[in-house]
């Protein structure tokens, strides 16, 4: 077999798993579901933190803003959303199954599109910044969301909105969300890997070699940028939207814009499975997701205890993750070529790199 | 003979520490251009001042006749001028091929273009352009891992990857093992020769300005000295007086 | 909320009690702060888990202050998985040892405090800070973003969600009717963070420990080639912060309220302090921990709590902003 014919049948493998997974095992149908939103979370913080350098610790802004625009146009298709959110239980509210799907496809689309516009605006705020700020300004930006929106009574405020009720019986609703859920994931991860494989792919990892030398260089870095965060908040957007109808019930700091937890798990899992790759993602948010079962389930009280333990010990010991630990091991896999010689010269000259580090000059 | 740069009058301080100081020259059209002075004695400042690093106090910059003093880098990048960096920079994590590809000209570049593969005819110059510096039979490796010359030699073929109207060279032969030193002279005249490209250079060693260049201008503490021939700037006092050290007296 | 900056108007007096808290609580951010600029100037470590250090210095003050029940001994077989469970006594447990601990009062908890955080940083140094001194700067982000989880999480197990006070006991006092109110503390506690900053400034310039800390700021190289032992630097300097920081939390268990998930908040207020005032800038650093301290009381009192929180991350972003802004002009990005 080829090279080709193997991934194809690795693909397929994978496909045809991912398929039969709620069949098989119905009990964690939404075990499952949530690994694929992770999924979908590591590949495409990787778009920016991994691929370009720019370690976002914001981009589960998408995901929340995403989840409160599809609410919003569920709900304000048929009602008054501020009336909905104020008689929250004392009124009934019905959707028909017509209503209840139209609202859902055109909320996830509106979910993506308005995305992509925060991301734009967003992309003139916080590219200006770099390194650790970079870092801090996302965070701030979706602490910031959290806030604002739980002080915003027309969406419910700190109380949330429940969303419509799925017009059928809990099985049917929780295979719907599976493959929503996989569809989305496998969509995102086809797509990145598209995007990389042509100029976009080398214009990122120029910008995070050097940005200085890819913007001496002429390359439009605002616009490589953009993109970047355009594309990852358009699917980030969208699977807002799903995970917010699978939970039924958003508010702002936990489900929306749970920015230590989700908005962490995606970059641990990126480090894990090796970020600036593209399986990496994929098999750290694997990964994590297991291990986050197991704690979860054995080790209640003790669990986040054992995550943040994680963290350290991934970002001290084990930065390269599963995938670039591989590589460096077996770099003939991965069709890299290693010049044993110039590798020698290399460790004989000087290690110690003479430019300054950029985060250096704080002023 | 037209002028490619027009500098006129440049000033540049940074704090109380004035690095350029009413610089006027010229480069010319498909010349190459030397650029010396002592440590210290604004140099590249003056390149920063040209691609766009930071702003110039006073004073204009014309590329081509369009003022470009307050464009920014990618801009200026993209009108066809070109630096390389004194510390070499490249892409260290990315193999020669890809470091090359990434460098081809950004200029008539769409927002589609992004998601577009590269054509083969654009592999291929790349790996002439290897051949040319000599580094075909590296092109796979990760460039990180080459030597610092190696390095050097790769950054010169990114620029001229770019297809540049002028290129600026910052120390193209510093930290080069000196065997070596006449094949890069030999490769810059072919690329100025060849390719039609500008050179402008800023060099300390004095053979390789002398041998290379058609004109040369020299600063010191961020006046501009002298300008002229390499022979007549080999034996201009003010020049030797400024490189020893000694009391040397600037025409006012 | 229009109500309330029109109350503002009519009763100006409310106006000297909101400049007055916001001031008190501000000397205490400004505190932490300086410690956050310390080891971000020193070993360019951007130190996410400075608010927990904070609160876990409140809770070594307010835990001091109260009266305890210590027992060692063997937890009968209901494993609550760590000798912190000792805290919340199983009564079927076999105790060696037990003794009621006599309280003691915040201020003198003060001292204890950071005592404790200075060991405790020193700890961290060498386990986890000295293995990401020198990496890209996001590690020392994350890293430290992980141990304030962990640190988190570990004082909630331990002594539970809820807020705590330490009580210390001295007088209110109360001006112009009984509009303004200010308790002995408050003034106590101002006086004494002022004098901790006049303590620490004073090591850091005239110490010879100081002075190799600072020329190590400067060019660690230079100062390791100089005969300096920057290691034994850089695990004081971060010691020293988290010492800073446990003072900083103790003041804030007397003066306001601790809880074990307050301390991201703190964190993003010394980050806000620092990025407003800049690396190395003293009066800088005093000027926008009081100022924010001021903002952070007028918005919770004109905009009402839920935006309390709000303002600090919103000026964060704010000042990243203008901070951009301004650089911009300078066709350079914000580094």
């Amino acid at each position: 077999m080829t090279f080709k014919q193997k991934q194809l049948a690795l693909y397929g493998i994978l496909a045809v798993a991912g398929i039969a997974a709620p069949f098989v095992f119905p009990a964690y149908t939404f075990q499952i579901t949530v690994m694929w939103v992770m999924i979908l979370f590591a590949v495409t913080w990787d778009i920016m933190g991994g691929q370009m350098g720019y370690n976002s610790l914001g981009n589960i802004f998408f995901f929340g803003a995403g989840m409160y625009t599809c609410a919003i146009v569920q709900i304000g298709l048929y009602y008054d959303v501020a009336q909905y959110t104020a008689s929250y239980g004392a009124i009934k509210v019905d959707f028909t199954p017509e209503q209840y799907f139209t609202g859902l496809v055109l909320g996830i689309i509106a979910a993506a599109l308005v995305c992509v516009v925060f991301a734009v605006i967003l992309a003139h705020v916080v590219f200006g910044l770099r390194g650790p700020y970079f870092a801090i300004g996302t965070l701030g930006v979706t602490l910031s969301a959290g806030e604002l929106t739980g002080a915003w009574e027309y969406v419910g405020g700190g109380g949330g909105i429940a969303l419509p009720v799925f017009p059928g019986e809990p099985d049917d609703r929780a295979l719907m969300f599976y493959f929503m859920g996989f569809g989305l994931a496998v969509a995102t991860f086809l797509f990145v890997k598209w995007m990389f494989s042509g100029r976009f792919g080398l214009a990122a990892n120029a910008i995070r070699d050097d940005e200085e030398k890819a913007e001496g260089m002429g390359i439009r870095t605002m616009r490589v940028k953009t993109t970047g965060f355009a594309v990852a908040a358009f699917f980030l957007g969208m699977s807002g939207a799903v995970f917010g109808n699978m939970i039924g019930f958003i508010e702002p700091l936990e489900v929306a814009f749970p920015s230590v937890t989700f908005g962490i798990f995606m970059v641990i899992m990126c480090l894990l499975g090796g970020k600036g790759t593209l399986w990496g993602p994929v098999i750290g948010a694997t990964l994590f997701h297991a291990f986050k079962e197991v704690t979860w389930t054995y080790m209640l009280g003790w669990q986040w205890v054992m995550l943040g333990g994680l963290i350290i010990v991934l970002v001290v010991f084990f930065q390269q993750g599963v995938l670039g630990w591989m590589q460096e091991k077996w770099p003939e896999l991965f069709g890299i070529e290693v010049d044993e010689g110039a590798i020698a010269t290399a460790l004989a000259g000087p290690e110690i790199d003479e430019r300054p580090h950029r985060g250096e000059a704080a002023q | 003979m037209t002028a490619m740069i027009e500098v006129k009058d440049v000033s540049k301080a940074f704090g109380g520490i004035i690095a350029n100081d009413k610089i006027s020259l010229e480069v010319p059209e498909g010349r190459v251009t030397g650029l010396i002075g002592p440590n210290g004695s604004g140099k590249t400042t003056l390149f920063n001042s040209i691609v766009g690093y930071h702003p110039i106090d006073e004073g204009s910059i014309k590329f081509e006749g369009v003022e470009i003093s307050d464009f920014r880098v990618p801009k200026i990048a993209r009108l066809g001028l070109l630096r390389t960096f004194q510390q070499t920079r490249i892409y260290s994590k990315m193999n020669c091929v890809n470091n090359m590809l990434i460098s081809v000209n950004h200029r008539s570049e769409r927002f589609i273009d992004l998601f577009r593969d590269y054509p083969p005819e654009l592999t291929e110059k790349a790996e002439q352009l290897l051949d040319f510096v000599g580094l075909y039979s590296k092109r796979k490796l990760i460039s990180g891992d080459l030597s610092f010359g190696q390095q050097k030699l790769l950054e010169f073929a990114m620029a001229l990857m770019n297809e540049p109207r002028l290129l600026l060279l910052d120390e193209p032969t510093a930290g080069i093992n000196p065997t070596l030193i006449n094949g890069l002279i030999d490769r810059l005249r072919r690329a100025a020769a060849e390719m039609g490209v500008t050179l402008f250079v800023i060099e300390h060693n004095m053979p390789v300005i002398m041998n290379l260049a058609d004109s040369i201008y020299c600063l010191a503490n961020g006046r501009l000295l002298a300008h002229g021939s390499p022979d007549e700037i080999q034996s201009d006092e003010r020049v030797i007086n400024a490189y020893l050290g000694g009391h040397y007296t600037v025409d006012d | 909320m229009m109500d309330n900056l029109s109350l503002l108007v009519q009763v100006p007096v409310l106006n000297i009690q909101l400049l007055l808290d916001g001031i008190f609580v501000g000397s205490i951010f400004a505190l932490a702060a300086y410690g956050l600029a310390l080891v971000w100037g020193v070993m360019n470590v951007k130190n996410l888990a400075q608010g927990d250090f904070v609160i876990m210095g409140g809770y070594i003050a307010w835990w001091l202050s109260i009266d305890v029940n210590i027992w060692i001994g063997m937890p009968a077989f209901n494993f609550d998985f760590l000798w912190i469970s000792a805290l919340h006594i199983s009564t079927t447990a076999i105790p060696f040892l037990e003794f009621m601990k006599p309280a003691i009062h915040p201020i003198f908890g003060l001292p204890v405090a950071v005592v404790v955080m200075f060991g405790f940083g020193w700890f961290i140094y060498i386990t986890i800070i000295s293995r990401v001194i020198g990496k890209d700067m996001f590690t020392s982000l994350l890293a430290t973003f992980g141990l304030a989880l962990v640190i988190s999480q570990l004082l909630n197990l331990a002594f539970g969600p809820e807020v705590q006070v330490a009580e210390s006991g001295f007088e209110v006092n109360s001006f112009f009717d009984g509009m303004v109110t200010v308790a002995n503390i408050r003034f106590i506690s101002l006086i004494l963070a002022g004098l901790l900053a006049a303590m620490v400034i004073t090591f850091m310039k005239f110490s010879r420990m100081g002075q190799a800390i600072r020329a190590t700021a400067q060019d660690p190289r230079a100062a390791k080639v100089m005969g300096i032992d920057t290691e034994r630097i850089y695990a004081f300097t971060f010691a020293l912060n988290a010492a800073i920081c446990g003072a900083a939390g103790a003041l804030i268990s007397m003066i306001w309220v601790i809880q074990p998930f307050f301390g991201i908040a703190h964190s993003i207020r010394s980050f806000v302090i620092v990025t407003a005032a800049g690396l190395g800038n003293l009066p800088g650093v005093i000027i926008a921990g009081l100022g924010l301290g001021v903002a952070e009381l007028y918005s919770g009192f004109v905009f009402g709590a839920e935006l309390q929180q709000f303002t600090v991350v919103g000026l964060l972003v704010a000042i990243l902003v203008w901070r951009q802004i301004q650089q911009s002009r300078h066709r350079q990005p914000v580094q």
